[in-house]
């Protein structure tokens, strides 16, 4: 994939710490736009947790209704395209979501995601294999995705070591000021 | 192994004799961008950081004309915060309402970019100034802070796409009709993480305004950056805007491709894009029976002179069709005045149309033109995704200005040739 090629699947290993994230799935399909993660009606407002408040709105108005923490979104491909708006995966973090699962990410929310420190993974067999309502476990340690409701397993690679210490650091800002 | 023009740049910022795709490098910035939207967050970043002050306040670019003239009281905070931050750090380009243009239009007019860049902005249309044969890409607010601190960003070196544009585009085919095609062709994930390089004999029937609406919707097929190489018209651009040196760099004759495309510009018909996604396009002949409530004309990918002026001319002498708003928006304040000054201006509101001082406004459903539920739009801008112009029932139909004005006239989707043009 992006980084390794003949490797399927991209996880971060988040802060260097045991962590894993644990939720119900919120499913979508390809080219979800930022534009739809925050509609710019909200832009004026850049506060997290008025972000959070609207997230997805224009495409599930249920989402932020029934939204826990912890809880998980798996979509196909080009997630996040359009709009530099860090104000999504802003919105997605603040939300409560733990972790992103795309086939392909959009670049600008790919690098957004990692500097904001918004746990993503570039899966496509978990994105395909993995449905709305599952529930699934990521071990960001192994780069496991485990769909607990089906019982498959899905198997993660590392990203490369440059992009790891910005992520260990939970973010560019705080890599910056370590450097 | 050769090196593409964006690799070549790429490795000239950051002390490389050569790079190569999937390398990682951190490369020295010329310009780093932000507006009223992203900027505030980038602020706050940057307040975290441990730094003084901004790397070089000749280098930075805060342009409020996103929800300007401040369109609510959180709009007018954001711009304050931009504002203050701006003097505090002595930033000598900072725009607002008054000399703002939108920032696309505006730092090329201004000067700012000229060939052999790399600018970052926070905004994904920061694009655009690869028609000047810049690398310019969009990024977030966060690495707008890191660049605005330290005058760096890291980047994935792209791999790259090759256009090979040949032939002469008919009358009313223009750049937007183009990169249309282009996007319908390739898909909005057709360019993913990839440079579009456009080349070929055709390049010399593109004015620079239609460079810029190409190289302005490469994110649009999910390109890093898109860019053309520099040529006579690109130098006299240049010289015209700014007191800059400038450098060329040329793809090596060896350079790899990941696809290669060839397009006879001479085949191309106007191009509509339709809901919810720019690669969904349609060419004018089969667009069908599209009535419309609203046009958009203006934007950064389509609100320069040269888009007035074919506008104006399509709608010269006539009035737009009933029921239906039509909006002009100049993008800068030099192009407002060339178009008050040419007489555009006068034919617009003759023909009923209303005419706005720059801003991004209804592009991103900001404001100056929001739709309602199920009503539609015809626009020269950039996206047509759900709720992008209003309710997230409403629709946008991205065209050329060509496209726009005539649609203005018949109530429906058109083109000039509807008219008898």
């Amino acid at each position: 994939m992006r980084f390794f090629s003949g490797q399927n699947c991209i996880y971060i290993e988040r802060f260097g710490k045991k962590m894993k994230a644990f939720g119900k799935v919120f499913k979508y399909g390809d080219n979800v736009d930022t534009d739809v993660i925050i509609p710019a009606r909200y832009l004026n407002a850049p506060d997290p947790s008025e972000l959070a408040k609207h997230c997805m709105e224009d495409i599930d108005t249920e989402f932020v209704k029934n939204v826990k923490k912890g809880d998980i979104i798996v979509a196909e491909k080009n997630f996040g395209c359009g709009s530099s708006r860090e104000h999504a995966p802003i919105s997605i973090k603040a939300a409560g979501v733990s972790c992103v699962i795309a086939e392909t990410f959009a670049r600008i929310f790919y690098r957004n995601a990692i500097n904001i420190g918004l746990p993503i993974i570039e899966c496509p067999e978990a994105a395909k294999g993995i449905e709305a309502g599952d529930e699934v476990e990521v071990d960001f340690d192994s780069g496991m995705i485990y769909n607990k409701t089906k019982g498959t397993e899905f198997k993660g690679q590392a990203f490369p070591e440059f992009m790891q210490k910005i992520i260990k650091s939970e973010g560019l800002i705080n890599y910056i000021n370590a450097k | 192994m050769g090196m593409t023009m964006t690799q070549k740049i790429l490795a000239a910022h950051c002390g490389l004799e050569s790079v190569e795709a999937g390398q990682l490098i951190e490369a020295n910035l010329d310009l780093v961008l932000g507006n009223d939207v992203t900027a505030p967050v980038a602020i706050g970043e940057m307040k975290k950081m441990k730094v003084d002050g901004v790397f070089d306040k000749d280098k930075i670019a805060i342009v409020l004309d996103h929800f300007t003239p401040n369109k609510d009281i959180k709009s007018a905070e954001l711009c304050k915060c931009a504002k203050e931050f701006s003097k505090e750090n002595n930033i000598t380009n900072f725009f607002e309402t008054g000399e703002v243009g939108i920032e696309h239009a505006l730092l090329p007019e201004k000067g700012l970019v000229v060939a052999g860049d790399v600018v970052i902005g926070a905004d994904s249309h920061t694009c655009t100034y690869g028609a000047l044969g810049a690398f310019s890409t969009g990024v977030g607010s966060t690495d707008m802070a890191a660049g605005m601190a330290t005058g760096q960003a890291w980047f994935k070196v792209p791999s790259a796409l090759k256009f090979v544009l040949t032939g002469k585009p008919a009358k009313w085919v223009s750049g937007k009709d183009i990169i249309l095609h282009i996007i319908g062709m390739i898909g909005v994930d057709g360019a993913l993480y990839k440079s579009m390089e456009f080349v070929g004999d055709g390049i010399q029937y593109l004015s620079m305004d239609d460079r810029f609406a190409m190289t302005n919707m490469a994110i649009e097929a999910g390109g890093k950056n898109g860019i053309f190489p520099v040529d006579d018209l690109t130098i006299a651009y240049m010289k015209e805007h700014s007191s800059r040196d400038y450098k060329i760099y040329e793809a090596d004759e060896d350079a790899v491709y990941d696809e290669t495309y060839t397009i006879d510009l001479s085949t191309l018909k106007p191009t509509v894009a339709f809901p919810h996604l720019p690669e969904n396009t349609k060419t004018i002949d089969n667009v069908g029976d599209v009535k419309i409530d609203q046009v958009v004309i203006g934007s950064c990918t389509n609100g320069r002179i040269e888009d007035l002026r074919i506008a104006a001319k399509i709608m010269e002498g006539k009035h737009v069709a009933e029921g239906v708003r039509v909006i002009v928006i100049p993008a800068t304040q030099k192009i407002y005045l060339q178009a008050i000054e040419e007489g555009l201006v006068t034919t617009f509101i003759k023909a009923g149309a209303a005419v706005s001082t720059p801003t991004c406004g209804p592009c991103l459903g900001g404001h100056m033109g929001i739709l309602a539920k199920g009503e539609r739009a015809v626009a020269t801008t950039n996206r047509n995704f759900v709720g992008r112009m209003g309710h997230p029932e409403s629709e946008v139909y991205l065209a050329s200005p060509a496209v726009a004005a005539a649609s203005a006239i018949t109530g429906k989707i058109s083109g000039p040739e509807e008219l008898g043009l």
